[in-house]
This record gives structure tokens, C-alpha cells and sequence, in this order.
């Protein structure tokens, strides 16, 4: 494995950009899909931040957390979908305007 | 240029090109294809890395697991009408420049502490080239109350999902 000539402010940089194009997704799009997807792209830009780290302090802590991160995502998507697959089929639409029942 | 800044380059310029067009595409199964493509390039930024063990969990688990799962949904409720209305939402615009801002915000952060950010004592340090069983012996040994907590998070999420998506409980 060769030494990483790459300092970390670009991991950071790189994390950042996904992170912020993430939150965009999540606030601006109707889908309930893309939301969650926007989501998982923030955890991941998470994760980009953990990694980082770790290999810049020589210990694996970072990438452990960055697996627990993933086993959140994971339950975090099936759990999201299958509620996006039970509302589908009681209000017939994914998008996120429409689910207003607790608006008044 | 070491090829290491070139493989960085093209695996950020890939993970962030994507991820644009994730969040702008008309048709979600084509932003489910765009997410993938993210995710492998952030699998290759591990890799570069050097977290062997996480790029195989980012690949496996990621891209053959959660976006299957996705897709798999996006079959299920696809409407065609979906295609033809509007794809944002009305508060997109102050939305966007919010979130936007707060980017400016942490970016305007990092910039200012950019010399900084370089850890003094163990700068480039380098980890054990057996990446593998070292994340194995920190999983089982220091972080072993985690992990059985994170077991039990994935029952419980197995337990919702089930329920969630059968037709009558």
C-alpha cells in the first residue's frame, strides 16, 4: 500500500460536496425515493469523512464507525421502504407534498 | 502528478458528477443508477485509502444489497404519471440556497483552517497492511458491545420491514 500524498482537507472537501448535494436532494425533491437515496448519499459522504480520518491517524476506529454507519443505512432503507411500500398502497402516490393527514 | 492524486481526481470528479445528477434526473430509475455509480466511486476513494475490508462492505452490501432493495421498490410503485408533474417541490429555491449556504458556511470553515487540518504527530501514518483482520480484531475486541447492539438493530429492522410491507398484520 503506498503512502497517501493527498492531504485530508480534499477528503473533506470531496465529503462536503456530497453531503451538501445530498441535503439539496433531501429538501428540494418530491419523490419520497429520492429523498431516502439522498439519504444514503449523505451517510456515505459520511463515511468518506470517517475513512479519512482513520488512515490520517493510523488506527481502523474510523472504519469500524464507518461499518456501524452502513448497518444503520441498511436498516434505515428497509425500514423507509417498507413504509414507502405501505402508504403507496393506501394513498396511491410517493410523493412527498401529498402526505399532509396531519396538516391542518 | 502521482497517480495517486489522479485516481483521487477521477473517482471525486466521478462520485460528485453523479451525485448531481442523482438529485436532478426526471426518472428515479435512472437517479438509482446515478446513486450506484456514486457509490462505487466512493468505494474506490476507500480503497485508495487503504480500508480493503469496507470497500468489499461499501460494493457487497451497498450496491448489491440496499440498491437492489431500491430498485426493487421503484418497480413496485412506479407511476408513470410521476414522469409528468413537477419533479421539486415549491420551497426548492429558498431550499436550495439554504442548504447551499450552510455548504458555503462549512466550506468557509475548512478553508480557513486548511493549514491546520494536517495531524502533527502521526501525519500520514501508515495502517496495518492487513486491513481485514485488524478491523476484525477492533470489531470483536474494543467495539464488542457495539456490534451485538448493532445486531440487534438489524432484527428489529428485519421485524419493520416485514411488517411494514405485508399486506394485512
Amino acid at each position: 500500500m503506498a503512502a497517501s500524498t493527498i492531504a485530508p482537507d480534499y477528503y473533506l472537501l470531496l465529503s462536503l460536496a456530497l453531503f451538501t448535494i445530498g441535503v439539496i436532494g433531501v429538501l428540494t425533491r418530491r419523490n419520497v425515493i429520492v429523498v431516502l437515496m439522498s439519504i444514503e448519499l449523505i451517510l456515505n459522504a459520511v463515511n468518506i469523512n470517517l475513512v479519512a480520518f482513520s488512515r490520517y491517524w493510523g488506527s481502523v476506529d474510523g472504519q469500524v464507525f464507518a461499518i456501524f454507519v452502513i448497518t444503520d443505512a441498511a436498516a434505515e432503507a428497509a425500514v423507509g421502504l417498507g413504509i414507502i411500500l405501505a402508504f403507496f398502497r393506501n394513498r396511491e402516490t410517493v410523493l412527498a407534498d401529498e402526505m399532509d393527514m396531519l396538516k391542518w | 502528478m502521482s497517480l495517486d492524486k489522479i485516481l483521487f481526481c477521477f473517482f471525486a470528479a466521478l462520485a460528485v458528477g453523479s451525485a448531481v445528477l442523482m438529485v436532478t434526473r426526471r426518472n428515479i430509475v435512472h437517479s438509482a443508477v446515478f446513486l450506484i455509480t456514486t457509490l462505487l466511486a466512493t468505494a474506490g476513494i476507500f480503497l485508495q485509502l487503504g480500508a480493503e475490508f469496507l470497500f468489499v462492505v461499501q460494493v457487497i452490501l451497498y450496491v448489491g444489497g440496499i440498491m437492489v432493495l431500491f430498485v426493487f421498490v421503484i418497480m413496485l410503485v412506479n407511476l408513470d404519471v410521476s414522469l409528468r408533474i413537477p419533479q421539486f417541490n415549491r420551497q426548492r429555491w429558498i431550499a436550495g440556497v439554504l442548504a447551499l449556504v450552510l455548504g458555503a458556511q462549512v466550506f468557509l470553515a475548512l478553508w480557513t483552517g486548511r493549514g491546520l487540518l494536517s495531524l502533527p504527530p502521526k501525519r500520514l501514518a501508515e495502517l496495518s497492511p492487513r486491513n481485514t483482520e485488524a478491523v476484525g480484531q477492533a470489531l470483536f475486541s474494543t467495539y464488542v458491545l457495539p456490534l451485538e447492539i448493532a445486531s440487534v438493530l438489524l432484527l428489529v429492522a428485519m421485524i419493520g420491514a416485514v411488517v411494514m410491507a405485508k399486506r394485512r398484520v
